[in-house]
C-alpha cells in the first residue's frame, strides 16, 4: 500500500506517520506531484493558520493537483477546512472540494475547542466498526457547518459536521491519528477504501 | 458534548521518570514511554511531560523521548520544561510532541506567546502558570514557586490569553503537594475571566477534589501526578466516579 502524506509545511506530520507505522504501514511524506499523483492514498493534513497554509499550497502547486485526485484523499483538521468553498480564518478561499463554509465559534464557548468530544449520525463506510458517539480529538477554533457532504456530526456550541464526504474525497475535523483505538479504526477503513 | 480531561504529568529527567512510580504490570516503571502507554490503554486522555534536566545533554534526551512517545503513544501529549525559543518548539513539534507548555520564559519575555502562536497556531500553545496566594492577592511565581514575580495570577492569564495562548495550566502553589484538594475558587474566577480551556493543577488527593474542580472550579481538565503513579486513583475509577456525579468523561 502506497500512502502518501502531503508535506507542505502546514504542521505537526510525523504524528500521522507514525500513526500508520503502528498499523503497519509506512508513509511517505511527499510535496511532490508526480509522488502524490501515483499514491494509492493520500493524507492531506494540516494545523495552523488557513490563509499561510493556502498560500504555501499555491507555492507547490498542490492547490491545482489535490481537487483532480482519483484515489481516495483523507483531508485532516486544518486540511478538511482548506477542502471546503471558503474559511473565515483569514478571509480564505478553499479548494472547494466540499461544498460548505467553515466558520469561527462564537464567544459563548471557548475557543478552541480542545479534547474529546462525540461523533455522531455516523455515515460512510469511513466509520466502519465505530460506534455511535464513539469520541475522537479535537483542537479547532473554526468548523465546517452541518450539511448535506456531512457524515459525522458533533456538538459545540452548535451542531457542526466533523467529517465530510464528496466521492472520493474524504475529510475529518478530529485527529485520528490522536483519536485511540478509535482513530486508529479509521485510519484502518480508510487504507481498506 | 465535549468531555472534562484527566492528565497524568510525569517529571522527566535525563530521560527517565523521576519520582517514583508504582505500577504493577510494568517492566521499567523509570520508562517514560512504557508508562506513557500504559496510561493510554488506561484511559488518560492527554500526557504532560515536564522536563526538569538541567544539562544540555538531559535536553537532548527529552527529544529522543518524545519521538518514542509518538512513536509508540495514540493520545496527544504536550512537553514543557526549559522551552525558550521558537526554535526550542519547532525541534520538540517536529519530534512529535502536540502542544509545548512555556511558564519563566514566557514572564521574562511575553512576545514569545505571540510568536508561538503566529508560528505554530496557539492550538499547540499552553501557557504554565505557578502562582501562590499571599494575603488576598494570587502573586505569579518562578522556578516552582521559589521566585515571586510582580505579576498577578489573573492579569497575567488575561495577557497571556490576548497573546494567543490556547491554554493555561495553572497550579496553584499553596495547594501542590497537600492533596487537600485544587484551588477551586482561583480556577472558577479564571475560567469565567479568560474564554480558553484551564487545566487545574495542584492539590489532587482524592476522586472528589476532581469532582470538586471540574464543578466548583469549572476546570476543563485536571492535571496530577503521585495519586495516578502510586495507583491510589485509577484512572478508569475516577472517570466512572466522575461520570456517576453528571460530569462528562470519556469512557
Amino acid at each position: 500500500m502506497n500512502v502518501v502524506i502531503v508535506d507542505y509545511g502546514a504542521g505537526n506530520i510525523k504524528s500521522i506517520q507514525f500513526a500508520f507505522k503502528r498499523l503497519g504501514v509506512d508513509a511517505v511524506l511527499s510535496n511532490k506531484p508526480e509522488v502524490i499523483k501515483a499514491a494509492d492514498k493520500v493524507i492531506f493534513p494540516g494545523v495552523g493558520e488557513a490563509s499561510s497554509a493556502m498560500e504555501m499550497l499555491k507555492q507547490s502547486g498542490l492547490d491545482e493537483l489535490i481537487p483532480k485526485l482519483k484515489q481516495p484523499v483523507l483531508g485532516i483538521c486544518l486540511g478538511m477546512q482548506l477542502m471546503c468553498n471558503y474559511t473565515e480564518e483569514g478571509n480564505t478561499k478553499g479548494l472547494g472540494i466540499f461544498d460548505v463554509n467553515v466558520k469561527r465559534f462564537s464567544k459563548v464557548v471557548k475557543v478552541p475547542q480542545m479534547g474529546w468530544n462525540t461523533v455522531k449520525n455516523l455515515k460512510s463506510d469511513l466509520f466502519k466498526g465505530i460506534n455511535e458517539a464513539e469520541f475522537m480529538y479535537l483542537v479547532h477554533s473554526y468548523y465546517a457547518e452541518n450539511c448535506s457532504e456531512a457524515i459525522a456530526t458533533s456538538d459545540y456550541e452548535l451542531e457542526y459536521a466533523s467529517a465530510l464526504e464528496n466521492d472520493n474525497f474524504y475529510g475529518v475535523q478530529f485527529h485520528p491519528e490522536k483519536s485511540s483505538v478509535a482513530g486508529e479504526q479509521l485510519l484502518k477503513n480508510f487504507l481498506k477504501l | 458534548m465535549l468531555t472534562k480531561r484527566i492528565i497524568p504529568c510525569l517529571d522527566i529527567k535525563n530521560g527517565r521518570t523521576v519520582k517514583g512510580v508504582n505500577f504493577v504490570d510494568l517492566r521499567d516503571a523509570g520508562d517514560p514511554v512504557e508508562l506513557a502507554k500504559q496510561y493510554a490503554k488506561l484511559g488518560a486522555d492527554e500526557l504532560v511531560f515536564l522536563d526538569i534536566s538541567a544539562t544540555l545533554e538531559g535536553r537532548k534526551t527529552m527529544h529522543d523521548m518524545v519521538l518514542k512517545v509518538a512513536e509508540q503513544v495514540n493520545i496527544p501529549f504536550t512537553v514543557g520544561g526549559g522551552i525558550s525559543s521558537i526554535e526550542d518548539v519547532d525541534d520538540l513539534l517536529h519530534c512529535g510532541a502536540d502542544k509545548v507548555s512555556i511558564n519563566s520564559s514566557a514572564v521574562k519575555r511575553p512576545e514569545l506567546i505571540n510568536e508561538l502562536s503566529n508560528k505554530f497556531g496557539s492550538q499547540c500553545v499552553v501557557v504554565a502558570i505557578d502562582a501562590k496566594q499571599i494575603d488576598d492577592e494570587w502573586v505569579v511565581h518562578l522556578a516552582g514557586g521559589t521566585i515571586p514575580t510582580a505579576l498577578n495570577l489573573f492579569t497575567w492569564a488575561k495577557e497571556v490569553e490576548h497573546r494567543g495562548a490556547g491554554e493555561i495550566l495553572f497550579t496553584s502553589m499553596n495547594n501542590d503537594g497537600t492533596k487537600a484538594g485544587f484551588a477551586n475558587e482561583a480556577l472558577a474566577k479564571l475560567s469565567e475571566m479568560v474564554n480558553i480551556p484551564i487545566i487545574a493543577s495542584g492539590g489532587a488527593g482524592t476522586v472528589q477534589h476532581f469532582v470538586d474542580t471540574f464543578n466548583e472550579g469549572k476546570a476543563d481538565a485536571a492535571l496530577a501526578a503521585s495519586v495516578f503513579h502510586f495507583g491510589e486513583i485509577e484512572i478508569l475509577d475516577l472517570k466512572r466516579e466522575l461520570k456517576t456525579n453528571n460530569i462528562e468523561v470519556r469512557l
